[in-house]
């Protein structure tokens, strides 16, 4: 099969050698630091922009199921979860909200604002990035400009995220498809991973106390111990009313950490792992610590320490020592441990820390790359 | 062949006026001039519908490519599409043989000049051109006096407006010797047109212009410092706000250079560096497209932020290339290019081949008496604006208008000009489903490195609206492909 497909390979004549050498090649594939600095962020906006688009989606078709959540508690951890931006106060009117994030430019946590952004930093660097690339975000920008997507929201917001999130993900295939994988492309990666890795753990920081404190059949224990202390005699009709609150409960938990799951379009790949039994522990663990997943935690970490080699490879002259051992020390931190270890510790400072250590790199990625002292380079 | 139009171009034509304005497609009689009627018949051939398809089909080419500039002054929408007609302009080989001739030896004139000035300024001493003209130019810029310009070349890359007039002659208008611009546009509109026109294009056999990114690459790399055969090139962007940032990608892409602002740069020991993710790397040659004003704020103005501090001392250590050179802007003010002819005569020796537009300067009694009185029929220019900006049209003008500039005149003499109003030559366009005449200019993009070359071809620009004169971009102004024919 493999012969009768594969096509005759000629081997390159005299001449084609001969033209090669004359032509001139630049020579590194280093960049200048304000075109690194535009590829960074353009990918850091797109990824959050894809970020608040899906959680909104989730948490918006999450109200639809009563629960025991008030829509109010949910939205507040929806922002809770970007980081709690402000001017993103409850406000009782859920379309108009969810309009607000989306559309409203004036604010730094909306969708339109981190389009805006991601487009305005690919404008400035418009010789650097493919045409394909320039035309996918440009239509996305346009699309989310226009009267129609406005429209469209008010007969349905989840098109429109859907749709925006199309948008996104053509733009990284092209990306990926069209454009020299170099430092550019590198650059491109490691804000994608490093703002991944940095809204995973605040998604997670946010969902924490749900999943630690409860989980499964603990729940139901916990319940029954909470209702001894209290000392209440409990007629058989009363047993059976709360048998009955007990399974709707659980039906409610269940929807819960799906929609935590799918926050990170994840309820699939989880399933192909843990099967659809879903339990508060193996999603901690699935989030975290699984190494095939690009949402995952620990796999974002390893591509951004991945990147670093890679536009290591390409430059070369300054070894981003600090820089690479930061990133190290995060990715032996998820690469050896258990999520029963960090459960049985603080969980939720385990998390905190590894928002901090993100921040931290990104400082460095700064200090190395991009806002460097004139000394310190001619110093090497 | 020479003949009158057919059914179909009377149709097309409708009532296509022609006056004593030159028509270049058109003689007086309206006939259709030779070398244009492969291009009528064409048209009249063509479908009416396919005509308009292939409009379109142009339209979403220029759409897609993204070719937009900005205009000042206004909120949104800042990028606009550069309007552009369907209609190549063309050239005969002997029109194109005078004008190359023409502007080689004006511009090799005018870097004598540039050179000149700032070196002994013989030609101000021998009272050829009056001391105060030059002195007075705010584009003077004393710090390059004495300083030794990579192989004297003063002025690498240029664009001269030329007009064509009623006798069918060609004459410039203007020199651009700071930072032209628009050739990104010569080399998109010929892109379309090819697809647009494939077969006329072919059978018409136009000269190529394509080379031009290339060649500009050569004449920065001749001017590099010496010591430097690998130099780094850069071209020098004010930014993404700048009207014309569009060609600022789009030629540094062509070239394969790097696209840097000044807070890229960085002095050291006068040696310019740019800042890069793997540190420091050393810049031999500035395609600067940043005015001279706020190149480096330490000698120019202090306030800009668009420049690299540090800058015009590694300039002047020899360490950088920077072109254009500073200072040039002497050579195009407007009151001096009445002096050009005068230039050519004196370090050429030779009698210019294109002529210059009959120009008043406002500093003398007599001609000043004589502008004031007729400002109704004459332009008035300020000498330190281009693009259109700060002009008198007067036969365009209101009465209030007149009176504002008879008094700024009064008050400031060396600050205007004014011509004659020109009636310079008309193209046929598609406009709607016909064809009209529109005033046309012709900018062709010179390169001044071990020589002066001239890519066969240029920037037409026309005055979409109808009977308009302004033809810069930021006043309302399109362009056409220019085809300059074999001989």
């Amino acid at each position: 099969m493999q012969g009768a497909l594969a096509p005759e390979v000629k081997a390159p004549t005299e001449s084609a050698v001969a033209v090669s050498f004359e032509i001139r090649v630049r020579e590194n594939a280093t960049m200048l630091s304000r075109v690194a600095d535009s590829l960074y962020w353009m990918s850091r906006y797109l990824e959050r922009a894809e970020n608040t688009a899906r959680q909104l989606d989730v948490t918006m078709s999450l109200m639809l199921d009563a629960g025991n959540a008030s829509a109010e508690t949910r939205w507040q951890r929806f922002v809770a979860a970007l980081g709690n931006p402000p001017d993103l106060e409850w406000s009782g009117d859920l379309d108009e909200m969810a309009r607000r994030i989306v559309f409203d430019s004036s604010n730094h946590a909306s969708v339109v604002y981190c389009v805006n952004g991601a487009r305005e930093n690919a404008r400035q660097i418009r010789e650097e990035i493919s045409t394909e690339q320039w035309q996918r975000l440009n239509r996305l920008f346009h699309h989310i400009h226009s009267p129609e997507a406005q429209h469209q929201a008010r007969v349905s917001m989840s098109d429109v995220l859907a749709s925006i999130l199309d948008g996104i993900h053509l733009f990284k295939g092209v990306s990926d498809t069209t454009m020299i994988h170099g430092q550019g492309w590198q650059f491109i990666r490691l804000g994608r991973y490093l703002e991944r890795s940095y809204s995973t753990a605040t998604l997670l920081e946010v969902f924490e106390p749900d999943l630690t404190q409860l989980s499964g059949l603990e729940w139901a224990g916990h319940e029954q111990a909470r209702l001894e202390q209290t000392g209440q005699e409990q007629s058989g009709q009363e047993l059976a009313g709360q048998e009955q609150a007990r399974q709707e409960q659980s039906g409610f938990r269940f929807l819960e950490q799906v929609g935590l799951l799918r926050c990170c379009t994840a309820f699939e790949a989880y399933c192909q792992v843990y099967t659809a039994d879903i339990d508060a522990d193996r999603i901690l663990e699935f989030l975290l610590l699984n190494r095939d997943f690009p949402h995952a935690i620990r796999y974002c970490v390893e591509s951004t320490l991945h990147a670093i080699d890679s536009i290591q490879r390409t430059g070369g002259r300054r070894p981003p020592e600090e820089l690479r051992a930061s990133i190290g020390r995060l990715h032996a931190q998820l690469g050896f441990t258990t999520v029963g270890e960090i459960l049985s510790g603080d969980a939720a400072a385990f998390l905190h820390s590894i928002r901090k250590q993100c921040m931290s790199i990104h400082e460095q990625i700064y200090r190395h790359y991009i806002q460097y002292s004139i000394q310190s380079a001619l110093t090497v | 062949m020479s003949a009158g139009p057919t059914a179909e171009l009377e149709s097309l034509f409708g009532d296509y006026p022609l006056d004593h304005a030159f028509d270049e497609m058109r003689s007086p009689a309206g006939d259709i001039r030779q070398h244009y009627c492969a291009l009528a018949e064409t048209l009249a051939r063509l479908p009416h519908d396919e005509l308009q398809r292939r409009k379109q089909s142009a339209d979403i080419s220029f759409l897609t490519q993204g070719i937009t500039f900005t205009v000042y002054g206004r909120d949104e929408g800042t990028e606009r599409i550069f309007p552009y007609d369907l209609l190549p302009r063309l050239i005969t080989a002997a029109e194109w043989e005078r004008i190359e001739r023409g502007l080689t030896q004006r511009i090799t004139a005018l870097n004598h000049f540039l050179r000149d000035i700032y070196s002994d300024a013989r030609i101000l001493n021998e009272k050829v051109v009056p001391k105060e003209l030059v002195y007075s130019c705010r584009q003077f810029r004393r710090p390059m006096r004495g300083l030794q310009v990579p192989r004297n070349v003063y002025i690498a890359v240029i664009g001269s407006d030329l007009l064509r007039l009623n006798s069918g002659e060609f004459v410039v208008l203007e020199d651009n010797l700071r930072v032209p611009s628009g050739v990104s546009y010569m080399l998109t509109n010929r892109r379309v047109m090819k697809r647009t026109f494939p077969e006329l294009f072919h059978n018409y056999g136009v000269r190529p212009i394509e080379r031009y990114p290339q060649l500009l690459l050569a004449t920065l790399r001749s001017l590099a410092p010496e010591g430097r055969p690998e130099p780094n090139i850069v071209l020098l962007t004010p930014g993404v706000f700048n009207s014309a940032y569009f060609e600022h990608t789009f030629l540094a892409r062509q070239m394969g250079i790097d696209l840097v602002e000044g807070r890229d740069l960085v002095t050291h020991d006068n040696i310019v560096y740019m800042r890069t993710t793997d540190g420091l790397k050393r810049v031999d040659v500035i395609y600067r497209r940043v005015d001279d004003d706020f190149a480096d704020p330490l000698v120019f103005r202090p306030d800009s932020i668009l420049g690299c501090a540090g800058l015009f001392n590694a300039y002047r250590a020899g360490n950088v290339t920077v072109t254009n050179a500073f200072g040039t802007g002497v050579a195009d003010d407007k009151a001096l290019y009445a002096y050009v002819p005068r230039i050519i005569r004196y370090y050429l020796d030779e009698d210019p081949i294109l002529p210059n537009v009959e120009t008043f300067l406002l500093t003398e009694d007599k001609e000043r008496k004589h502008v004031l009185a007729n400002l109704d029929k004459l332009v008035v220019k300020a000498v330190g604006e281009s693009g259109g900006y700060g002009m008198l049209i007067g036969p365009h003008s209101t009465a209030a208008q007149r009176e504002e500039f008879a008094r700024r005149i009064e008050a400031n003499p060396r600050n205007y000009i004014a011509q004659p109003t020109l009636d310079f030559s008309r193209a046929p366009c598609l406009i709607g489903d016909r064809l009209e005449p529109r005033h046309v200019d012709l900018r062709p993009y010179i390169l001044f490195g071990d020589k002066v070359s001239i890519v066969p071809g240029g920037l037409t620009r026309v005055a979409l609206e109808k009977g308009s004169l302004v033809v810069n971009s930021s006043q309302g102004g399109g362009s056409k492909d220019t085809w300059v024919l074999q001989g």
